[in-house]
């Protein structure tokens, strides 16, 4: 992989939450990168520290949690050491976010043309006039039919993959070399669903934008990324280009996790065999490998060690010492 | 064929429009299946099709519409719709329901264990012992410990609340189950545990299952047949592999297309299948198909008239023009 090809790196991020006199983490050590022009999908259940990750390298986080460590370097800066006025010059403009509830994310009692227009003008010089033509423009641009009426109405007037369009117009706005897209679709329909992930790319592949795609459905990330990293507890356990991920996983819980995935041709008679138990509280996360009581190969060794995320070819790196052993007696 | 466990036929339900006056919206028009027993029928199709409501009217949760046309509900060959009070009460033990969010279908005042022996309760069957020793074996078969008929509704997790459901559901030895949206909540691997529990229950039981959710790779995995629901609908009835396989409607065509395989080798975005427009409101001044207005196949007889549901390939039913006959009186048109 080419040094400079990263856009985005982040590097033993640790974020915590004070919880009666306890520090408890809740993102652990977590690296990635995010190459230009590429996507990253960051999958895993709920709980897994997804995105706290996001909500971490954006410095979105409130008191009691807090990063308290690592380096998230965009184009070289830690994001981490920028003042917050240098870090919101950052956000929105050159790294944007959609998130799952758009309704969430838009205020209920404005126009959607303004609330466009607003994020446009709080990072460029331009007349309020300017700036609401342009949220014309990015409308029709994302696939709003009817754009210059539609600037005119409040979100509720929206179903939810067009209000998904209108955060979409509003997150690319500023034209940001990053996307980050936590959840995009699951709150919606699988046929709008396949609109806004083909929006999405769309809009990656002509701004050569980097999108970083937060999601639990390994359908979206296989039609998504290029790169992915597998969070469990907190960690990312295993990291690898998406062929590789999908055709040679080496972490247990990823070989879990892709085995509890539904493929259209599995009907009711073929085999089910669930990972039991469920995902660690982070506040009783057991020791060693978090995933040691689930796991199927676990040897006595992995309720004390802890591994770390090692690369185990030029493709890929996994936290099990199960399988770091047998990829180096390979 | 074995005898219909649950059968809805022409079943109905209009509501009276929010915007435009006078106007009905009609959540669900004129659906009809059969349930026969240890058998899955899944219902399959996307927000505001009519699928919730379709489940509240198989339970007379809600009453269908009444009139000249009315459908009827029927349990065990016995009228539901028109049961007198006694009755109903009585049908009512033979079909179950398990929600979408278990936690906030349980009372959070009472243990897990009153909660899951509820319906014993209501229905006026056994002393608060035998109840209690019920729950504890319902609860030790759906996979929880006996402590937990202790605890309340909110210290389980989303995968153990709809364990509780489903034992709650079981407790009156019913019949039928209608799964309502009951493991969309759930994370990959809470959700992989919870279908394994439903069909083995299944097995075991030889229960009859209607499972209902919007995501047609999770009814593909459990059901034996499987109905699409769009608009208020259903557009396409059939054996699971064969609506896999041969969808025959545009719609189920388009639904099919659009679900992402788990696998960057067999599809990429760009292969994402895409249908132009978006669900409109079921208003039932819009005669002809539900689905014309986002059909690549449209034709004029699809603007005149509403495609019945029919078979055309032995137990294979569509409701669209392009493989059932028109209606007799626009046979010249």
């Amino acid at each position: 992989m080419d040094g400079s090809d990263i856009v985005l790196e982040v590097k033993d991020l640790v974020t915590t939450v004070k919880m009666g006199g306890h520090e408890v983490r809740l993102v652990d050590r977590v690296s990635f990168t995010l190459r230009r022009g590429r996507t990253t999908a960051i999958v895993g259940e709920s709980g897994s520290g997804k995105t706290m990750t996001a909500l971490s390298l954006l410095r979105l986080l409130e008191p009691p949690v807090r990063v308290a460590g690592g380096t998230v370097r965009y184009l070289g800066r830690d994001l981490l050491a920028l003042t917050e006025r240098q870090m919101a010059e950052v956000r929105g403009a050159r790294i944007a976010m959609v998130f799952q509830d758009p309704l969430a994310s838009l205020n209920p009692v404005l126009r959607i043309g303004f609330q466009i227009a607003e994020t446009l003008r709080a990072h460029r010089k331009m007349t309020r006039a300017e700036a609401e033509r342009r949220a014309v423009e990015l409308l029709r641009h994302v696939g709003v039919p009817d754009a210059d009426a539609r600037a005119m109405d409040y979100p509720h007037h929206f179903s939810g993959g067009m209000r998904q369009r209108v955060l979409i117009a509003s997150a690319i706005s500023c034209g940001p070399e990053v996307i980050i897209a936590d959840e995009p679709t699951t709150a919606l329909d699988v046929t709008v669903q396949a609109k806004i992930l083909h929006l999405l790319d769309d809009l990656r592949q002509e701004a050569e934008a980097s999108l970083l795609l937060i999601t639990h459905d390994l359908g979206v990330v296989a039609a998504m990324a290029d790169d992915v990293a597998v969070m469990y507890a907190g960690r990312v356990i295993e990291q690898a280009d998406v062929d590789t991920l999908f055709h040679a996983p080496r972490h247990p819980y990823t070989r879990a996790l892709l085995a509890c995935a539904i493929n259209l041709e599995d009907d009711r008679n073929t085999a089910l065999e669930p990972i039991a138990g469920a995902p660690p509280d982070p506040r009783r996360r057991p020791s060693g490998c978090p995933f040691h009581p689930r796991c199927p190969d676990a040897i006595p060794d992995c309720r004390r060690i802890d591994p770390p995320l090692e690369a185990v070819s030029a493709q890929q790196s996994v936290a099990c010492i199960v399988a770091q052993r047998a990829m180096a007696d390979a | 064929m074995p005898e219909a466990l649950l059968e809805l036929r022409n079943i109905s339900k209009s509501y009276a429009a929010r915007r435009g006056r006078g106007r009905t919206l009609r959540a669900v028009a004129g659906a009809s299946f059969t349930l026969a027993a240890g058998e899955t029928l899944g219902l399959v199709g996307e927000s505001g099709c009519g699928k919730s409501t379709l489940a509240r009217l198989a339970l007379r949760l809600i009453e269908p519409d009444a009139g000249p046309e009315s459908g009827i509900v029927r349990v065990a060959g016995q009228d539901f719709t028109g049961a007198s009070t006694a009755a109903t009460r009585r049908l009512r033990r033979r079909v179950q329901i398990v929600f979408q969010d278990a936690l906030s279908s349980l009372n959070p005042r009472m243990s897990v264990g009153v909660n899951v022996a509820e319906p014993m309760r209501l229905q006026g069957i056994g002393s608060e012992r035998e109840r209690r020793s019920a729950a504890l074996e319902l609860l030790e078969l759906v996979g929880l410990r006996p402590e937990h008929a202790e605890r309340y509704p909110h210290e389980f997790s989303g995968g153990q609340a709809q364990r509780v459901a489903i034992a709650r559901a079981l407790i009156l030895r019913p019949d039928v189950i209608v799964f309502d949206e009951a493991v969309s909540a759930l994370d990959v691997s809470i959700r992989a545990q919870i279908l394994r529990l439903i069909l083995d229950l299944q097995q075991r039981f030889g229960l009859a299952y209607l499972f209902i959710s919007h995501d047609l790779g999770v009814v593909k995995r459990i059901a034996d047949r499987i109905a699409v629901m769009y608009l208020g609908h259903i557009v396409e009835l059939g054996a699971a592999a064969e609506v896999y396989r041969t969808p025959l409607h545009p719609y189920t065509e388009a639904l099919l297309a659009a679900i992402p395989v788990p696998d960057p080798r067999r599809m990429r975005v760009r292969q994402l299948g895409v249908v132009r427009g978006e669900a409109t409101s079921p208003l039932e001044a819009m005669a002809g198909c539900p689905f014309r207005s986002r059909c690549p196949h449209r034709m004029a007889i699809c603007d005149q008239a509403t495609p019945d549901l029919l078979p055309v390939l032995g137990r294979h039913d569509v409701a669209c023009f392009l493989h059932i006959p028109f209606p007799p009186e626009r046979k010249a048109a």
